[in-house]
């Protein structure tokens, strides 16, 4: 019988020649991480479990993103837990904050996961790497403290639904946020829950590494347990450049099984918006443009990469930022930072009248460096939008690419970057 | 493990873990802390109302976005003695077995139970009864391995069994 993708890594990873949706099995793992948030609790489970070291010094992993640079004393008492925990334990790969970025948009990065591998993360966005041909998850810290220490981990193979996009989008602002939203918008926050969200069809092809990036780390907006998207060209190309070891491409079989096909014509797809307070709840940016905005942010593991920053700085080179807005942009990591700075795009953002970050998590959960008061509402390229999340739990999150966020910024409410070609400011 | 009573406290569907626990609150990781703050933007104050051993009903969706275990640690240790709901999102699921708390699926108690009533949950034959209205329902038990992490306490304590028996 044919496998899929998934199936396929998940059987290689077990020591078995087949895996059927729905069989427990035990798989090693390449990549096992955790950040300062998650970091703490799981190295307090893995102190409990009786080993004395992690099972690959190489294949343990730990960053501090969330709240890092340290937001306050307990925050930084819990990056500096992971810090030790990396010292004591000779870690490989432990980045101090000057170093790294969002953990999602610098492993991929850094080469540090390759098409085949098997991750799991100790944070929900781990689906990520799926763009590369990876199977990846997120997982709480007990199951993170069970990896680190056993190098294995149970799953149950996922059943996988297949999303085809047809078409090239007319409009040359849509991209992988927009494709991504409008399939959470179709099947629902819990339209793949436990599944595995496979990607495929021309729209995607077209798409490059940056923006497949961006849907597969929103498959946990649907619930599912990964997405994935079978390597190509550009894939390869991208891994290249970058790998810390090597890779192995899996192609599903056409005889694969898929409890699902989703299929979406992209054709006439305008940017998407998903309004307070589910990811789900997207709408066409014609939509949204009557509401007014206080705050646009421009980052995170979903829309903080190279290209984003690139789109925004397009839309925002020559414009103001709204006189009642705060527009902040926060590169993914520091390699990016460094490229914005080094390509003029920190310029425009400063010029336009934009806060530009360090790398961080920050205001995508609510940390810092952008909170919201009561009663504000925000354009976020991030990937939730649930009550609170951003601040104030009577606040509201708006979910949208980088290029409607931008367009936003300049017109103090929600708009596309065509009505900013027409704005004086 | 035991039978499981206590009086209901009743959420809707897709509840998610930011509202279970706000991230503003994840700069520490101690149980008792986080208690304290479990989905107070739903109920305010609930730690000082909870009584030791009600249950938690939900609708569909439970738990669902982000992976923080601070979410089930935090409804465990305010005291709740499970959850019972339509369905859960994937990452709570696991991780509420793990750190051992009981998470049930019954869509039909979720339909029929009111905020208030008193439920009685029979984990092992997987019966959950209404005291309140006086009515019955089959749930479906758990996979025996996950019972058998639930009744060492934890995912941890059973892993560190299997690690003393490989030694
Ligand atoms: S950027 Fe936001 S969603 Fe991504 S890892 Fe950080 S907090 Fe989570």
């Amino acid at each position: 019988m044919g496998m899929t993708i998934t199936e396929k890594i998940l059987a290689e990873h077990a020591g078995l020649k087949e895996v059927v949706a729905g069989q427990l099995i035990n798989a090693r793992l390449d990549l096992v991480f955790a950040n300062d948030i998650t970091g703490p609790l799981a190295i307090k489970e893995f102190k409990k479990i009786g080993v004395t070291s992690v099972f690959d010094q190489s294949k343990v992993l730990m960053i501090p993103d969330h709240f890092a640079p340290a937001k306050d004393i307990p925050s930084a008492q819990q990056c500096l837990e992971i810090k030790r925990f990396a010292a004591e334990q000779e870690l490989v790969h432990y980045y101090e904050v000057g170093r790294c970025g969002i953990e999602h948009c610098f492993i991929p990065e850094q080469g540090l996961v390759v098409p085949g591998d098997v991750v799991i993360g100790a944070d929900s966005h781990t689906c990520t790497y799926g763009a590369l041909g990876a199977f990846s998850t997120g997982v709480g810290s007990t199951d993170l403290a069970v990896g680190m220490a056993r190098g294995e981990i149970w799953f149950r193979v996922p059943e996988s639904i297949k999303i085809i996009l047809h078409g090239k989008p007319k409009n040359r602002w849509v991209s992988g946020k927009d494709y991504i939203l409008a399939i959470i918008g179709k099947i629902g926050v819990d339209g793949a829950q436990y599944k595995t969200m496979e990607f495929a069809g021309e729209a995607i092809d077209d798409l490059s590494v940056a923006a497949r990036l961006t849907m597969t780390n929103m498959a946990i907006e649907a619930g599912a347990k990964n997405g994935i998207i079978a390597p190509d060209e550009k894939t390869i190309s991208y891994v290249k450049e970058r790998a810390q070891k090597a890779w192995r491409i899996y192609q599903s079989d056409d005889d694969a099984v898929y409890e699902r096909i989703v299929e979406i014509d992209v054709t006439d797809l305008q940017p998407q918006v998903a309004f307070p307070h589910l990811p789900s709840n997207t709408k066409p940016v014609s939509e949204a443009t009557d509401v007014k905005i206080d705050q646009a942010v421009i980052g995170s593991c979903t829309n903080g990469r190279w290209e984003d920053l690139l789109e925004a700085a397009e839309i925002m080179k020559g414009h103001k930022v709204h006189p009642e807005v705060r527009a902040i942009v926060i590169p993914g990591t520091q390699d990016i930072y460094l490229r914005a700075v080094k390509e003029g795009l920190m310029e425009t953002f400063i010029e336009a009248g934009a806060v530009v970050s360090t790398p961080t998590c920050g205001p995508c959960l609510g940390g810092y460096m952008g909170i919201l008061a009561k009663g504000e509402r925000a354009v976020s390229t991030t990937n939730r939008n649930f009550v609170g999340r951003m601040g104030h739990p009577q606040s509201e999150v708006y979910l949208s690419g980088p290029a409607v966020a931008a367009a936003s910024a300049i017109l103090g409410r929600i708009g596309t970057p065509e009505e900013v070609a027409q704005c004086k400011y | 493990m035991q039978v499981l009573k206590g009086h209901v406290w009743k959420v809707g569907q897709d509840v998610d873990t930011d509202l279970i626990i706000a991230a503003r609150y994840l700069n520490q990781s101690d149980p008792t802390y986080l208690a304290k703050h479990c989905l107070e933007d739903i109920f305010p104050k609930l730690n000082e109302k909870i009584k030791k051993g009600d249950i938690l009903v939900a609708g569909k969706n439970f738990g669902c976005g982000s992976s923080r275990e601070h979410a089930p640690l935090a409804i465990k240790h305010a005291g709740f003695s499970c959850v019972v709901a339509e369905n859960y999102a994937r990452i709570f699921y696991r991780n509420a077995i793990n750190i051992g708390l009981p998470v049930i699926v019954s869509p039909e108690t979720v339909k029929m139970t009111a905020a208030g009533d008193r439920l009685e949950v029979d984990l092992i034959k997987g019966i959950i009864r209404n005291i309140t209205t006086e009515q019955t329902y089959q749930s479906e038990t758990l996979p025996p391995f996950m019972m058998e992490i639930l009744e060492k306490g934890g995912l941890i304590p059973y892993v560190s069994e299997k690690v003393k028996a490989d030694v």
